[in-house]
């Protein structure tokens, strides 16, 4: 028995590591794209429309990856888009964390008419469709950056609410919260110094899966054309183009796609590898 | 007695959720800028035209009083008329929804079945690499949302290897000699085999992308509780009496184990029912969620409203039936 659990803890931290050095590499990319970037991810050139990767016979070389139907290099839109993505992905999936795992415990904490304005909120959230409630709020608002960022808040602000507010329930209850009360802490004193340190990990955990969570909403508005402008380069937007073009240029869906696989694939590999790690049972 | 309480007081807060979505929906997209009208009219519209337009839909008058008027019409059953389609809301959407029902119940089946199939393999060879393997898969499926999954698929098995159709629901050049929308379950019933083959080329691949994560998560929690189950006094009393592995896996522990599963399959299928909306885009599948982000794109009001109500409608619906065959099912529940 003890055999099964090390290995599965070592197998989780294979993943794990892969999944951090993975994202690494994205912020690194992302940090110094303009100089890693071998062409201008905008430089348009109609001559060189969907040159096809550099193995495949009629590549032009300095295309590494190819090029789209406007002739723009796909590897350096790639570059260029983790800026966007992991821009999207650490404001939102922290701006959502604050708001969320705030009300959450405020409702399960304090429970009486915050628990059931926050519940009714919840409820009534999860009777819309997320994808179709995000086009709607950017529909509203108007497409860009911040939009985006707007529209994930307060979309997916129920995400950590629901699951803090039962945590912060299940804590409120026990001894040694009781015990900080009588010691004469104040009722939020008691929130802050006892509840919040007991469920950090668990919000550690669900922002992590809120950030790959968020990298696939920017995708899809970008697959709607609502995300940023259609010229600056996003994942999504690039595999919009590149599913129209699927028959006559594989390589500008593909190469987007993968790298968007494995980025949502790490944050979720990583928020389960943190799991592992702050479950007692498997510790 | 304690059945009915819990359902009348389901029922209550289930219109009041379905109240305010209303409410939401109502004035949040009201805040847009941009006069839909304008958009309708040709460029030479006087300022007379767009003005008599305006009043025609009511948007000429205050917004709280657009939507009482609204709302006495849907408790009527009139959703308003479609301004881009400009036919009745009601009508529209109920073309659409039998489209977006036969995919999404076509997904749950494959999901249940898979991730049964996964679980109950994997309790059967339990501590060995065949579980290890099913376990592996199950984090991959759960980790990647189906609007990834329904890329890959189309990739896959669209263009690397085309067996199955990537886009539309039916090939638009056949003739279709069917009454209803239900065009999967009429073919069957019509017994026009070679459209339900048709149907089914086009279903196949957005109901695997949707079915994926769903299979995952039956897999994994089926597996968890089957194998609680496994240690449990009375199983190993039905395995003395000699009964093979298989069968006391299936007709002892399943019975016992399978509550929270179902639990979870209803709340997981209201969220497979929401991506719906992104994964007939992808496959420009002709049902609803296709239809409300059109809607959205065109500023279509009357339309958006009526398509957010009604997937509000079946999702607290869903979630009414889960918790009343939950209170049902549960001993405990029923006699408290």
């Amino acid at each position: 028995m003890a055999d099964g659990r090390s290995q599965v803890r070592r197998r989780a931290g294979v993943r794990l590591w892969l999944s951090a050095i993975w994202l690494l590499l994205l912020i690194l990319l992302a940090i110094f794209a303009p100089h890693i970037a071998p062409k201008d991810p905008l430089e348009q050139d109609l001559f060189s429309g969907r040159l096809p990767p550099f193995w495949v016979h009629g590549a032009d070389k300095s295309f590494l990856l190819g090029t789209d139907s406007l002739g723009r290099d796909v590897l350096s839109r790639i570059i260029f888009g983790t800026r966007i993505a992991l821009a999207v992905a650490f404001i939102s999936g922290t701006l959502t964390c604050i708001i969320g795992a705030g009300l959450g415990l405020l409702a399960g904490f304090y429970r009486g008419w915050v628990d059931v304005l926050v519940s009714r909120f919840i409820d009534i959230w999860m009777a819309f469709p997320p994808v179709l409630f995000s086009i709607l709020l950017i529909a509203v608002i108007g497409p860009g950056l911040f939009s985006i960022i707007l529209a994930i808040v307060v979309i997916d602000w129920t995400r950590f609410a629901r699951v803090i507010r039962a945590e912060a329930m299940s804590q409120g209850a026990m001894d040694y919260v009781a015990s900080a009360r009588v010691a004469g802490r104040g009722k939020f004193g008691t929130m802050l110094r006892e509840i919040l340190p007991n469920v950090l990990p668990i919000i550690v955990v669900l922002l992590t899966l809120e950030m790959g969570i968020a990298v696939i909403v920017e995708a899809i508005l970008s697959f709607v054309n609502l995300s940023i402008s259609t010229d600056d380069p996003t994942w999504g937007g690039m595999i919009s183009e590149g599913r129209t073009s699927i028959h006559q240029a594989w390589w500008v869906l593909v190469f987007p796609l993968i790298t968007l696989f494995l980025t949502v694939l790490s944050f979720s590999q990583l928020g389960e590898g943190l799991k592992d790690r702050f479950d007692p049972v498997l510790r | 007695m304690a059945l009915l309480q819990t359902l009348l007081l389901r029922l209550v807060t289930t219109a009041v959720t379905l109240f305010g979505v209303a409410v939401i929906v109502f004035f949040v997209i009201r805040v847009v800028p941009g006069n839909p009208i304008a958009m309708m009219l040709p460029p030479g519209a006087t300022q007379a035209d767009i003005d008599q337009l305006t009043a025609l839909y009511g948007l000429d008058k205050s917004i709280p009083q657009q939507f009482l008027i609204w709302g006495l019409g849907v408790l009527h059953g009139d959703f308003g008329t479609s301004i881009t389609l400009r036919q009745p809301v009601l009508a529209l959407v109920l073309g659409r929804l039998p489209a977006t029902l036969e995919l999404s119940v076509m997904a749950l089946v494959m999901a249940v079945l898979v991730g049964g199939a996964a679980a109950l393999t994997g309790t059967r060879l339990r501590a060995t690499k065949v579980e290890g393997g099913i376990d592996i898969a199950n984090g991959m499926a759960l980790s990647v949302p189906d609007f990834l999954w329904g890329l890959v698929l189309i990739l896959v098995f669209g263009v690397l290897v085309p067996v199955f159709q990537i886009s539309g629901r039916v090939t638009p050049s056949l003739q279709l000699p069917f009454v209803t929308n239900f065009y999967l379950v009429e073919s069957i019933v019509r017994l026009r085999f070679d459209l339900t083959k048709d149907l089914l080329s086009h279903m196949f691949l957005p109901a695997v992308a949707l079915a994926i994560p769903l299979a995952a998560i039956i897999g994994q929690l089926l597996k968890q509780s089957l194998k609680e189950t496994m240690h449990l006094d009375y199983v190993t009393l039905a395995r003395t009496q000699g009964y093979s592995e298989a069968r006391v896996i299936w007709r002892e522990a399943l019975p016992n184990a399978i509550l929270p599963t179902l639990t979870l399959v209803g709340v997981q299928f209201t969220f497979l029912i929401g991506g719906t909306v992104i994964i007939e885009r992808l496959f420009s599948y002709e049902g609803l969620g296709n239809m409300a982000i059109d809607a959205v794109i065109n500023r279509d009001l009357p339309l958006i409203q009526g398509i957010v109500i009604l997937f509000a409608v079946i999702f607290t619906g869903v979630n009414l039936v889960v918790d009343l065959t939950y209170a049902a099912l549960n001993p405990r529940l029923r006699h408290g």
